[in-house]
């Protein structure tokens, strides 16, 4: 264990920590969200967040990212972000029309939503690692090879955005890690409110508490239901986009770890619960970084698990607690 | 398991396979299950691909997969008896390998595989193809205990770790002259098994270790630690998949020593880092395309398959074409093709192609490429 | 259906037993009738129907936590883990035992991982346990990737096979059916050597499996029909009233978490050993997720269910090898429309039909009929 090491770089490790976790917390929201409501674990919502992140690298390809500066490549920027939000959130609702919808109307027993969840993450993965294939049906391969070529290896946007960094004394500070951790807290602050306060958010809650007696009060259970998985989606394709943009890497099975990873944050904050999901992103985050520099980055994952398990055990419903209903924080 | 002599019954005998009556020799060529025996001489040979097609190891497999097709296509262009490519897809997992080598083992018109394409496969299909005398050359397994495991139709057309691992050590010793040099693992058998050479031949000039899980995308951790050593060259043992990643990131964060990396790594798409990956070293046993031999293959390559060769493609041509020419040659059988396989020693695209009685190829060179104006360009042999 | 079953449930007991013979010869028999259709085009049919065996093992030992117990459990392939890599250490790596005596003691070790996983775990409710199980599993394959003592990625290989009968070349042979066109041939040349555990023929592995299944579908029998199995369905149904009614729910959920264990660990230890080789990369997560998918889609809780769903899981993507790339692809659209169109599983258990048609009966009398649409899974 390297204690001398972690505690010289503490700062340098807490930033790449926090900037990752944030990115865990803004997917694993999806998962609390449609938890909170449903009791379901949404297994396809990494699928959400990778479709996300190629809507973001088609859209800086198509608008000439790679060669664009200054003004330019910021539009180019907001447009790719607004191209993952849309992408993530078009899933997300085609994900609750076919894969759940029929189920909650035949009120089925809860594990075989996540079966048919299984399922459709199957589905939404292959489908984008056989872009090449499906295009090739159609006789576009050639013509799109650029965007449906190398569909089962990286895809890249390397070298797109030169991002400032600074440096103050040993410590290097990446002003994307900054955008990332900003960008994540502010929306988890804009949602937290919305939910809090608004007539719709009023409506979730309400749904999430006791959905027969909110759908006397007149809130429209599939309405809320659809809700939820549109505000999933948006975040995952918030998160997919700050993603890119640090990463600068997607693959089609990209979601699958991360995934796992943001719905260990979400219990790890209490399931159910927005603030939650923020405060675990953070600490799993910042866990799995502190954890590789003490005992080697190959015990990263183990670190994360393990910090889960111990969690659980004197807090069993999570560093907050659930329930989105509730609303206690 | 040959069906030369079979006994008929009729259809009404299934129930539990009674009352065997009338006798008679089949040859079966039209069955689908379970192939034919010979016959007519070289014709309906088979070579079989053993390694992943689908699966998360997906994106190894394809240049493995065309690189042969390659091969098979271009010896077929001007052959009587066609032969053809039969792919059996492991996943890459060693789950798959047995039922799979059994069925391999079973279809005598098969007289040659090129593959596994894994370490871990290898190890599990490995006792089966050698009880079925299959000849095997891997294009891609490069774990050294592989071959000692006694299995006589083992071959491997690449240069094992422990080859390559002195190499790349010796670069960045003598090369380079890098006083500190930071070893990164990806913890597979590739590239932990290299990193582990590098790191012991290295010795006392090694500032620190880590290993990442390959499927990983975030690597602060291990960036602190590069940038706390202050190395003057980092290896990485793993495939291009992470290396593009993590160089990028090593840059981001403030590394400016040189990137050495080995063949796994040999891929156009480890270009996409861009302007990260420039001055990146390349170890690699395979021949540069300054040869014409290797500059055809490339372009036949791309012609046919609308991408560069990506990582292994070479090997597995060059895999398939001892094979084709053991057919050219008018083998029919897996015994006479093993010993064809034993005493080939022709020059191939990546080295001269000869077995030593391990099944190791008995002469390899390793060369250093390094990445320079976004392109992979050869700087000469490492001696 | 229901009918046959009625007209099944009808008949003597003498002749219900020759039935259930005959369908357990049928199956020890199929590897050698390769039956066309049925049988693997592209992959040994013999090792396919292993994998099978496998596949229902886990699914029988699954059911118990998942099915009987109500445990969602994500991380089952860890227990599959300690008992093959248990194997794998006591016949090769570090020691040399005959696998009849490894494979006991990676019964017990899996067993005890189990209760110690359990013990502490088991307190979180509902889904938490799912994510923490998760984490098991993703730990003990870690722990293997990145233990030297395990032998990292590079695996262990030259693991024990079951002791052949009748030495090298067995007590005789049994030869193989081979379908022609339109014609059924005995090949004298195809044979399988009884009891051989060889390398090349995976049939006697095969039965090997399928006695062990046989065997835990007794043992299965017993333990639901008796106190226990009671006790675990009260737990699942209603932890606070099982709680009421003086049942020790945490002992019996402990109970069930060692006794899959205990299933799991067996499956894993044969696997290792018709494997002769393992690495991590046999224990990967996605299988936890296929397990849970055989036990769930085949209907949770019936024995017989589960072991359709398990025949589905491991067998589907074999034979339709055909479809190549697209395999995945389909096999994820085919549980999401088993998922749609069957939701109670393919073979509910008996008692869930019963809850569901009492429960629309009751409905029916409240409101009317119809009943109106919940928002509730």
């Amino acid at each position: 264990m390297n204690f001398e090491f972690l505690f010289s770089n503490l700062p340098q490790l807490t930033i790449g920590g926090l900037a990752f976790g944030a990115i865990y917390a803004l997917i694993a929201l999806g998962y609390t969200m449609v938890y909170g409501v449903l009791q379901l674990i949404n297994f396809a919502h990494s699928e959400v967040f990778m479709y996300g992140t190629f809507a973001m690298l088609w859209t800086v390809m198509a608008l000439g990212g790679a060669d664009a500066g200054g003004i330019k490549l910021v539009a180019i920027l907001i447009a790719a972000l607004f191209s993952a939000m849309a992408m993530s959130a078009i899933i997300a609702l085609l994900l609750e029309r076919v894969a759940y919808r029929p189920l909650i109307k035949k009120d089925a027993p809860r594990l075989i939503a996540l079966i048919s969840a299984i399922g459709a993450s199957f589905v939404l993965a292959e489908l984008m690692g056989l872009r090449d294939r499906i295009a090739g049906w159609f006789g576009l391969d050639d013509n799109l090879s650029e965007y449906v070529g190398k569909a089962r290896i990286n895809n890249s946007m390397a070298g797109v955005l030169d991002a400032p960094r600074w440096k103050i004394g040993n410590v290097t500070i990446s002003s994307i890690d900054v955008l990332v951790i900003v960008a994540a807290v502010g929306m988890m602050i804009l949602l937290d409110q919305f939910v809090r306060r608004s007539r719709l958010g009023k409506g979730i809650r309400a749904t999430s508490q006791d959905p027969e007696t909110a759908a006397l009060m007149g809130v429209n259970p599939t309405r809320t239901i659809q809700l939820t998985f549109l505000i999933g989606g948006l975040m995952a394709g918030i998160a997919a986009f700050l993603y890119m943009l640090k990463i600068e890497t997607t693959k089609f099975d990209v979601g699958f770890l991360l995934g796992v990873k943001a719905f260990t944050a979400a219990v790890l904050g209490g399931i159910g619960n927005l603030r939650g999901a923020l405060l675990g992103g953070l600490v799993l985050g910042v866990a799995e970084t502190w954890g590789s520099a003490l005992f080697g980055t190959e015990w990263r994952h183990v670190v994360a698990f393990v910090l889960l398990v111990v969690i659980l055990l004197f807090r069993p419903t999570g560093l907050l607690g659930e329930s989105l209903g509730k609303a206690r924080a | 398991m040959r069906r030369n002599k079979v006994f008929a019954a009729g259809a009404a005998a299934l129930a539990l396979g009674l009352s065997l009556t009338a006798c008679g020799t089949t040859d079966d060529k039209d069955s689908g299950s379970s192939g034919g025996g010979g016959g007519d001489a070289a014709c309906d040979l088979k070579l079989a691909f053993f390694g992943p097609e689908t699966g998360p190891a997906a994106g190894l497999g394809k240049p493995i997969i065309q690189g042969a097709q390659l091969a098979v296509d271009q010896y077929n262009d001007d052959a009587d008896c066609e032969v053809e490519l039969v792919k059996y897809d492991s996943q890459g997992s060693p789950d798959e390998a047995p039922s799979l080598a059994t069925e391999v083992a079973g279809d005598e018109s098969i007289i040659g595989v090129v593959g596994p394409a894994f370490s871990g496969e290898s190890a599990a299909a490995g006792p089966i193809f050698a009880e079925g005398g299959v000849p095997t050359i891997t294009p891609s397994a490069t774990n050294p205990t592989l071959a000692d495991n006694g299995w006589d139709t083992f071959h491997r057309a690449l240069g094992n770790d422990a080859t390559q691992g002195p190499a790349a050590a010796k670069y960045i010793q003598d090369t380079l002259q890098a006083k500190g040099t930071f070893v990164i693992d990806d913890a597979s058998e590739y590239g932990a098994g290299l990193a582990g050479i590098v790191e012991d031949t290295l010795g006392d000039t090694v500032v620190g270790t880590d290993t990442i899980q390959a499927g990983d995308t975030d690597f602060s951790a291990t960036v602190t630690k590069v940038t706390d050593a202050k190395p003057d060259a980092v290896f990485f043992g793993g495939y291009y998949a992470e290396a593009t990643i993590l160089i990028g990131q090593l840059r981001n964060g403030g590394f400016d020593g040189t990137f050495v990396v080995a063949d796994g790594v040999k891929d156009p798409a480890y270009l996409d880092a861009k302007d990260a990956a420039e001055g990146t070293i390349i170890t690699c046993p395979c021949i540069p395309d300054t040869d014409p031999a290797v500059a055809t293959f490339a372009a036949d390559y791309e012609a046919e398959f609308g991408e560069a060769p990506g990582t292994y493609a070479a090997e597995s041509f060059d895999a398939a074409s001892i094979f084709l020419a053991g057919i050219a040659d008018g083998i029919d059988n897996r015994e006479d093709m093993l010993t064809f396989v034993n005493d080939y020693d022709e020059k191939g695209i990546t080295k001269q192609l000869k077995f030593d009685d391990k099944g190791e190829p008995a002469d390899v060179h390793v060369y250093a490429y390094t990445v320079k104006d976004g392109a992979i360009v050869p700087e000469g042999e490492i001696k | 259906m229901s009918k046959i079953k009625q007209r099944f449930v009808a008949l003597p007991k003498p002749v219900k037993i020759l039935l259930w013979v005959l369908l357990a010869l049928f199956a020890y028999a199929l590897p050698l009738l390769e039956p066309p259709i049925i049988s693997t085009p592209g992959v040994d049919f013999g090792g396919v129907l292993f994998v099978v065996t496998m596949y229902c093992l886990v699914a029988i030992g699954l059911n118990i936590v998942v099915g009987y117990a109500g445990l969602l459990d994500l991380g089952y392939v860890g227990f599959y883990a300690i008992g093959a890599y248990t194997a794998a250490v006591l016949t090769s790596f570090h020691a040399h035992w005959p696998l009849l005596l490894a494979i006991p003691v990676a019964v017990v070790v899996t067993t005890i991982s189990g209760v110690l996983l359990g013990a502490p775990t088991l307190r979180v409710r509902g889904d938490y346990l799912a994510i923490v199980t998760l984490g098991f599993g993703e730990i003990i394959r870690l722990v293997a990737v990145n233990s030297e003592w395990l032998n990292q990625r590079k695996g262990i290989s030259d693991i024990a096979r079951p002791p052949s009968i009748g030495g090298q070349e067995g007590l005789f042979e049994i030869p193989h059916l081979f379908w022609g066109d339109g014609t059924v041939l005995v090949d004298t040349k195809d044979t399988t050597q009884f009891l051989v555990f060889g390398v090349l023929d995976q049939i006697p592995y095969y039965w090997l499996g399928l006695t062990v299944v046989i065997v835990m579908l007794f043992a299965d029998r017993l333990i639901k029909n008796s106190r226990v199995g009671r006790a675990w369905e009260a737990t699942r149904e209603d932890e606070d009233a099982a709680e009421l009614m003086g049942v020790p729910t945490f002992k019996f959920k402990l109970l069930a978490f060692a006794t899959g264990a205990f299933v799991g660990g067996l499956a894993g230890s044969l696997y290792a050993s018709r494997q002769n080789f393992i690495n991590p990369d046999s224990f990967l997560l996605l299988y936890s997720i296929l397990f849970l998918a055989a036990v769930v889609v085949g209907g949770q809780g019936n024995r017989w269910g589960v072991l359709v769903g398990a025949i589905l899981v491991a067998y589907l993507p074999q034979r339709f090898r055909e479809f190549d790339d697209f395999r995945v692809l389909a096999f994820g659209l085919a549980l999401v429309l088993l998922a749609t169109l069957r939701p109670e599983g393919l073979f509910p258990p008996r008692r869930t039909v019963r809850a569901k048609h009492l429960e629309q009966e009751l409905e029916e009398l409240e409101e009317g009929a119809g009943g109106e649409e919940s928002a509730r899974v």
